[in-house]
Parts: structure tokens; sequence; C-alpha cells
């Protein structure tokens, strides 16, 4: 691959991966990568600049579609390594990508302290409500009464509010986007990424395959950008007020931005200063720091 | 027997009473005269109250476990008198306030020195009184001029400025001039060496070791006995530029270290048992993805929650099996602390090399014991190797191929930021460039590729990596077979039956997987009797080595009560195994000092 030495400004082909998507003809997650080519293409990104770091599930064989450098790690811990990753070299862009049972499930406690802490991550999650890969059982987000293979009888949990919690657990840019409408995605994912801190979209990314009550026409019917309501992305009470929303109107665009709080590694003092990353200095000690060390031993 | 000063002072209160501080305290006179030092805490999992005895035995010569005796016991408490004043025998000191604590039945010639703390210090409420005025006394008793007390008091108080200074140093001079008007001091004195000594826990030498051998991210979730090494490295992190991280759970820690460790850095984290369990999952994903990671787990008396303040070697298995599939892994247990600090830099080249995950096997009783070390001893400088890393670009448009089948099996291993070099890494089976061959494009002949390249790659260890050998004497009548941190005391063991004519030898086993198998049956071809010593009760360590080697020992001894070996119970045990008077095979010391 030569891509990295051409002048011309990379487009989003130039981010296809080595292989072919193999998720589901009509899969909403084919929406999401598109969507996130075109964003780091127009941000003038290079692969070698960005690591995609997922979980597993079908939508976290995302890194494997997508020309960067990528980590398709266990499941539900996509955030726990790329919060590894972007501490130790803070000047990789980070992307994580992944579903809602690999987030919101198996993963929920990553996803609570990664946002407490502000890591400065895109966590992209395709939401199918429904576990696909496993071929259709109750996920974190299904709604009440869905009947899936674990729930023959429907479904008696109620659902994560992810926007909601994102917000309450300390994440500094939530939105919300549809497969059904890629330049708001588009906007959506390059802001995230321009974002200093823990930015989460979560995506309704519908499965064409195994969830017949969140269809691409359910959302159509519901979703309404934010962009056209006015909202105040500042406003962290009126953002969980429309997030709250369900029923007939289903918000999308960004809820809450707060550029304030500083990110984890922006406030790690080994890297005041414009330090060099952790994985790039040399790794010997001086001997000065040895002589203090031994001394406050005797 | 061995020569020179020996003597141990063991300190007991309730947790709470302020036994660090003396303990402390003694500790740097001791290695500051070039004396060496073994302590052992045996404690509870408790803020204030129960009962902790400090064991801290200082030598001439290295001190290479706590020893057999106590010969001062200081009681904070009546508890510890009751408890423990049946182990002194004749000329040992017990130093007790005596306003508060009465001895009991003790044995001829035990030196009772009861201290009227009160009317030593006039001061009734101080509760901590009684800790510096015994101070004195032992200063006094160990002979030496209340100037070498003084100064160390100084030391230790100086931060907390003045005043707490001087009404320190005069309560300790009250204890030791009452003890030079009534106590009777040691014949031979505590003596001086020319060559201070440096004092560690070995939870500070595995971080050390960590420092030198240049980790620069560390992260943890707190779990004792492990939490030292993260107290270590959280204190000394903004001097060496680590980054030290507490996370939310070890299934966070050792996937954030994955991370951390798959950009170039070298990363390290520790946890006991339990922690250990919950890394398990990331441990398989670091050897399925090649990235090197140093897991130490400080084994605690389990299962499940166990004894968190007691030791055992119990995880060997879990250590070997941890992670779902088959795959590469280095395992480890150091002998000692100092053992430990190399083992770290030692460890991370091999995994650097091999690309592949370690795992550390600690315990209570090396990572939380207190212990001298010869200051030029502490070589933070050790040769660190990368193996084939690529951190800066070298021009190399590609193609790469993150997987290649090497002959070695080794891979170049290029670090995300590296332009030309773009790839994915999975936890899932791939290939040579890094795709998934686990769902669409499943292929057994490049998975057994991928399986053997992997395999391959640990083809030379044998060639990096020294094997045991038998130490002691030639044609002996038995062998002692050990591994991790039982060393020390079954070196001491020996000592003991040589001085009583007993010929006798050790095999110490440090490197566990992949196991020296040829020569550990070489070195055991001509035991006459071979005795396993392990810190647990169902012989992992034996199950394993007969696994691996086909030897059966011919007895055991076994300790599992949560409390270290001492040399005697092992001497005792290789005795009746002489004798034959072992039912069963399997010898279990009695443990007499009751924690």
């Amino acid at each position: 691959m030569t891509i990295e030495l051409r002048e011309k400004p990379l487009t989003a082909r130039d981010f296809k991966g080595k292989v072919d998507p193999d998720w589901c003809p009509g899969c909403g997650d084919f929406a999401l990568l598109r969507a996130t080519q075109m964003s780091v293409a127009e941000l003038g990104l290079s692969p070698h600049q960005i690591v995609c770091v997922s979980g597993i599930g079908c939508s976290s064989n995302f890194p494997g579609y997508f020309n960067s450098y990528g980590m398709h790690t266990l499941h539900g811990r996509a955030l726990a390594v790329a919060t590894g990753v972007k501490m130790a070299n803070q000047t990789l862009t980070v992307l994580v990508t992944g579903g809602d049972g690999d987030g919101y499930g198996i993963g929920g406690n990553h996803f609570t302290h990664t946002a407490r802490r502000n890591v400065d991550l895109t966590y992209l999650v395709m939401n199918n409500q429904i576990y696909g890969l496993t071929t259709g059982q109750v996920s974190p987000s299904s709604s009440v009464g869905m009947k899936t293979k674990s729930t023959p009888f429907g479904n008696i949990e109620r659902p994560v509010n992810p926007i909601t919690s994102a917000i309450m657990n300390g994440a500094t840019y939530v939105g919300r986007g549809f497969s059904g409408n890629i330049k708001q995605l588009v906007r959506l994912i390059k802001g995230a990424i321009e974002h200093p801190g823990f930015a989460v979209i979560d995506v309704f990314s519908p499965c064409v395959t195994f969830n017949r009550d969140n269809t691409y026409d359910f959302f159509r019917q519901r979703v309404a950008p934010l962009e056209d309501e006015g909202h105040d992305p500042s406003d962290w009470k009126s953002a969980c007020e429309r997030a709250m929303e369900w029923d007939d109107r289903i918000y999308t665009g960004l809820f809450y931005q707060d550029q304030a709080v500083q990110s984890l590694h922006a406030l790690e003092p080994i890297l005041d200063g414009g330090a060099p990353p952790v994985s790039h200095v040399p790794e010997a000690i001086t001997q000065e720091q040895r002589d203090r060390i031994v001394r406050r031993m005797m | 027997m061995s020569q020179g000063f020996d003597f141990s002072i063991a300190i007991g209160g309730a947790a709470g009473q302020g036994i660090a501080t003396p303990g402390n305290i003694l500790a740097r006179m001791f290695v500051r005269r070039g004396l060496h030092l073994n302590a052992y805490n045996a404690y509870q999992s408790i803020i204030r109250g129960g009962h902790i005895l400090l064991t801290m035995r200082v030598r001439e010569q290295e001190a290479l476990s706590h020893g057999d005796h106590i010969h001062l016991l200081l009681c904070l408490n009546q508890d510890t008198m009751t408890r423990h004043l049946r182990h002194l025998g004749p000329g040992a000191y017990a130093v007790y306030n005596a306003d508060n604590i009465t001895p009991g039945e003790h044995q001829d010639g035990v030196h009772l020195c009861g201290m009227p703390v009160t009317e030593l210090t006039g001061d009734a409420k101080n509760k901590l009184a009684q800790n510096t005025a015994a101070l004195g006394v032992i200063a006094h008793v160990l002979g030496l001029d209340f100037e070498v007390l003084e100064s160390a008091l100084t030391l230790q108080f100086q931060r907390k400025g003045e005043a707490v200074v001087s009404s320190n140093v005069a309560v300790a001079r009250a204890g030791y001039e009452y003890s030079s008007a009534h106590f009777t001091p040691l014949a031979n004195p505590l003596p001086q060496h020319p060559d201070p000594l440096a004092v560690w826990t070995g939870n500070d030498a595995l971080a050390m070791g960590g420092a030198a051998a240049g980790v620069k991210f560390y992260c943890a979730y707190p779990m004792s006995p492990s939490t030292g090494v993260l107290h270590w490295m959280a204190k000394n992190a903004r001097e060496l530029g680590i980054m030290v991280r507490q996370v939310e759970d070890e299934i966070g820690v050792a996937n954030m270290a994955v991370g951390a460790a798959h950009t170039g850095a070298r990363t390290m984290c520790a946890t006991s048992g339990g922690g250990f369990a919950l890394m398990t999952e990331a441990i398989g994903s670091a050897a399925m993805m090649e990235i090197p990671v140093v897991f130490i787990n400080v084994m605690r008396a389990g299962p499940s929650t166990g004894v968190p303040t007691k030791t055992e070697q119990g995880d060997l298995w879990q250590a070997l099996g941890a992670s779902q599939g088959d795959f590469e892994r280095i395992v480890v247990a150091p002998q000692d602390a100092h053992d430990a600090f190399g083992t770290i830099a030692e460890v991370f080249n091999l995994i650097d090399r091999y690309q592949c995950p370690a795992i550390v096997l600690s315990d209570l009783l090396i990572s939380e014991g207190t212990f001298s070390v010869p200051p030029d001893d502490i070589d933070m400088s050790p040769p660190i190797e990368r193996g084939k890393l690529i951190r800066e670009s070298n021009g190399d448009a590609g193609p790469y191929n993150r997987y290649l089948d090497t002959a070695d099996g080794i891979s170049p291993r290029a670090v995300p930021g590296v332009p030309g070099h773009v790839h994915v890494v999975a936890t899932d089976e791939h290939d040579e460039e890094g795709i998934l061959i686990s769902d669409e494009f499943t292929n057994p002949i490049k998975r057994r590729q991928m399986v053997e390249k992997r395999a391959r790659k640990l083809d030379d260890y044998f060639t990096r990596v020294a094997a045991p050998e038998v130490e002691g004497d030639e044609d002996a009548e038995v062998t002692l077979v050990g591994w991790g941190s039982t060393a020390g005391v079954i070196a001491e063991a020996m000592e003991q039956l040589q001085a009583d004519g007993v010929k006798v030898n050790r095999l110490a086993v440090k490197w566990i997987l992949p196991f020296h198998a040829e020569a550990v049956t070489e070195a055991l071809s001509g035991a006459r009797k071979t005795l396993i010593i392990e810190n647990n009760h169902s012989g992992q360590f034996h199950r394993y080595l007969r696994s691996e080697t086909g030897i059966t020992a011919d007895g055991h001894i076994r300790k599992y009560d949560g409390e270290p070996f001492m040399p005697h119970h092992i001497a005792d045990g290789v005795r009746a195994h002489l004798a034959d008077s072992v039912a069963g095979g399997v010898f279990v010391p009695d443990q007499e000092i009751l924690v």
C-alpha cells in the first residue's frame, strides 16, 4: 500500500479496508462505515494516524473494513483497550466501534468509567437493539415487550438510555445518529473526532435480519433532528429531557457538548507541556534517578 | 550452624497500635549498620484491632527467611504476651508496658522487661509512648549507644517537626535509661559492618524491576498483597515518566495494559489471584494479537476471596491454564525480592523478543516482606532489548504483514502511527496480513500455519533461559525440590540438616513455563530420595513436575495454613521422611506461632 505517500487529498475510498464487510445486505452498519470513511477523509487524516478499536459483535468487525491501524479486541473491552492506546500515545486519533451489547451490556462498566475519565476517544455505537451475531437475543437497549429468541414472551426489562447514561457518567460530547441520515452522521462524527474528550455517538443501525420492531421505517417515521429544534448542546437538562422522548418522536443530532472539561491525557501530569507519548520515550532511566531512589531506601 | 549475630525481634499488637513505626525505625537502624534483614509481618484484613506480629530477623549473614525463633518480643498489648510468651527460650527478652500488661507462665531464663511507661513519660494518655519507650529498651538491650536511636528517631519524625522529634527522643531516652538501670543487655551486642545496606519490600522490588526495565505504563486495581507495586509506581511515576492508572476492575486493567503495550510502551500490571482470574481472557488476547505484557500475580491463600493477608503457592495451575485456548506464555516464579527485581527486566526482554504475555508469580511472603539489599546490587540499567519492534517510519511503504510467517515465527511488530505499516490486530484468528479467518474465511491450512508460527517463536527459549541446577552436597541422601519463594527457607533448612550431619541438596525451580523438562529430569536422575516442598495442599508443583517429566517424588512437605514455612518446619519434615515416619507421604508441619 502506498496511499500514505500520495500528494493529493485522500477520499473516503482510501479508507476502505482489505476485505468487504460480511454484514447482511441492508444492515445499518454500512452507512456508519461509509460516514466514518467520509469523515476522516474530510478531516484530512491519514490511515496511519488512526487506530480503530472494537470489541466483538457484527459491528465490531468494523476495523477489518476500515483502512487504519486497528484492534479487534475482546467482547466488551474495546474502551479499556482504547484508553490504553490513547494514553500511551496521545498523538493517535482513536476511534472505538461496536454494538449495543458490547458497549452497554458486557462492557457497561468500562462505558461508565471511560465517560467519567473523559478519555479523548470517539465511540461509535451501532445500536440495533438486538444481539445479531448470536442470532437474535434481547439486548440492553431492546424495548420492553420485544420478542426475541431469549424473550419469546416479550422483554420485561427496561432498556438503557445511552444518551442520558453518557451525559450522567461524564461524557463531554453526546450525539445520536441514524443510518438513514449519512449527512448528519458525518457532521456528528467529524465533531466527535475534533472534540477533545470522550465523544459518544449512539447510532440507530437497524438489524434487518433479527429486529422486526426497530426497522428503517420505524425510525424514519420518528426521527427529529435536534438541529431543527433550536436545541442548545450546552444545556444538559434539556438534552436529557429530549433524550427521554421515544414513542412518537425520537431526537437525533448533538445532544450535549462540554468543551471546558479537560481530557484525561491533558490532565495527566507526565504529559505536561507537550511531552512525547510514553510509547516512544527512551526506556532507560538515568543514573541520577536510580541514585535518588536507592538513597531513599537507606 | 551459622556463625555470627542472628537475632529476631517480634513486635505484636493490634492493628492501629502503631507497629509499623518502630518496625521501620529498627529496620533502618539495622541496615545502616550493614546488617541483613528479613522481616515478615503476620497481619489480618482489619484496619483497627485483631493481632499483628511483625518478625524482624537481623543477621550478619544474608537472612534467607524470617527464621525459627523470637529472641525479643515487644508486646504492645496483653494479647501478644498471652499468645507468644511461651515461644521465648532462655536468654530471650519480653518487653512490655508493665502498667497494663502482665506476663504469664514462661520458660526459665527469659528476661521480663516491664516498663513503667506512665512513670517514665509522665503522660498516661499517649498510647504511642510505650512504643517509643520500648525502642529505648531495645536499643539498650542490643548494646547500642543512645545516639544511634536518637538519629534514627530524628530521621523518622523530622517531617513532623522539632516538637515531635524532641518528645519522642525524650521518651526513648527514659526507656533507655530505665533499661540501663534494670535490665541485662546482650552479651554480644549488635555488630556494625562498614557498608550500609538498603531496605525494600518485594513489591518495591517488583516495581523497581519494572522501572529499570523501562516500564512506561502501569495500571492496577488495588488488591492485597499486590497493592504495594501500585503504591511504589504511583509515588515514583512523575519522576520516572511512568504513566500510572488505577482502573475500574482487573478486566479493565488487563485490557488497558494490552492497548498501551500495543503502542510500543513497556507495560506491566499486578494483582492477586482473584484479580488475575478476571485478567485471564485478556492474557489470551495478548497471546493472540502477539502483544507483550507482564502480568504479576501476587498469590495469597485462596480459593475465592480466601485469606487476603496470608500466603500460599496456590495459583500455579491458574497461571498454567490462564485463559481459553492453547497458546504460548512464559510463567516465572521469582525466589525472593532481589530475584524478583532482576527477573522483571529479564522477562521483558523475553516477551519483547517472543511477542507473548508473561505471568510472574510472586506471593505474599515475597511481596510484603521487608528485606535488606546491598545498594550496589540495585542495577537499574539492565540491557533493554525490544526485539523486532518498529516504532519509527523506516521509509518502507509496504506491503507489510503484521503476522509474517518467518523462519523463527517472530514477525516484525509495527506500532500504530508508523506510516506504511497499517494493519489490524485481532483476537479472532487471522492470517499473515491480519485478515480474520474466524468467520467468513475460515481456512484450516491458514489456521494451522498461524498456530505453528506462534508456537515456533519460543523454539530457542531454552538457549536463553538458564535451567535450574542441583546445589548442596554431592551424594546427598535427600534432595529437596521447591519452586518460587521457598528457595530461601529450604536453603536455611539445609544448613540445619547439614549441621546435624545429614547430606542434603536441593533443586530450586524458578522458570516454570516453558519447563526445563530435560534438564530437571537429568538433575533429579541421581537423587536417592526426592522431597517436594510447597506452600499448598494439593501439591500443584508436584503434579506439574510429574506431567512434564514423569518424575514422582518420594515424599512431600506441604503447608497450607496461611503462614509461611520456617526453616525448622522443613528440617523436621526431612528428618521425619528420612525416618520413614510420614504417614501418607505428606508431612504437614504445625504452625506454632498462632497469628
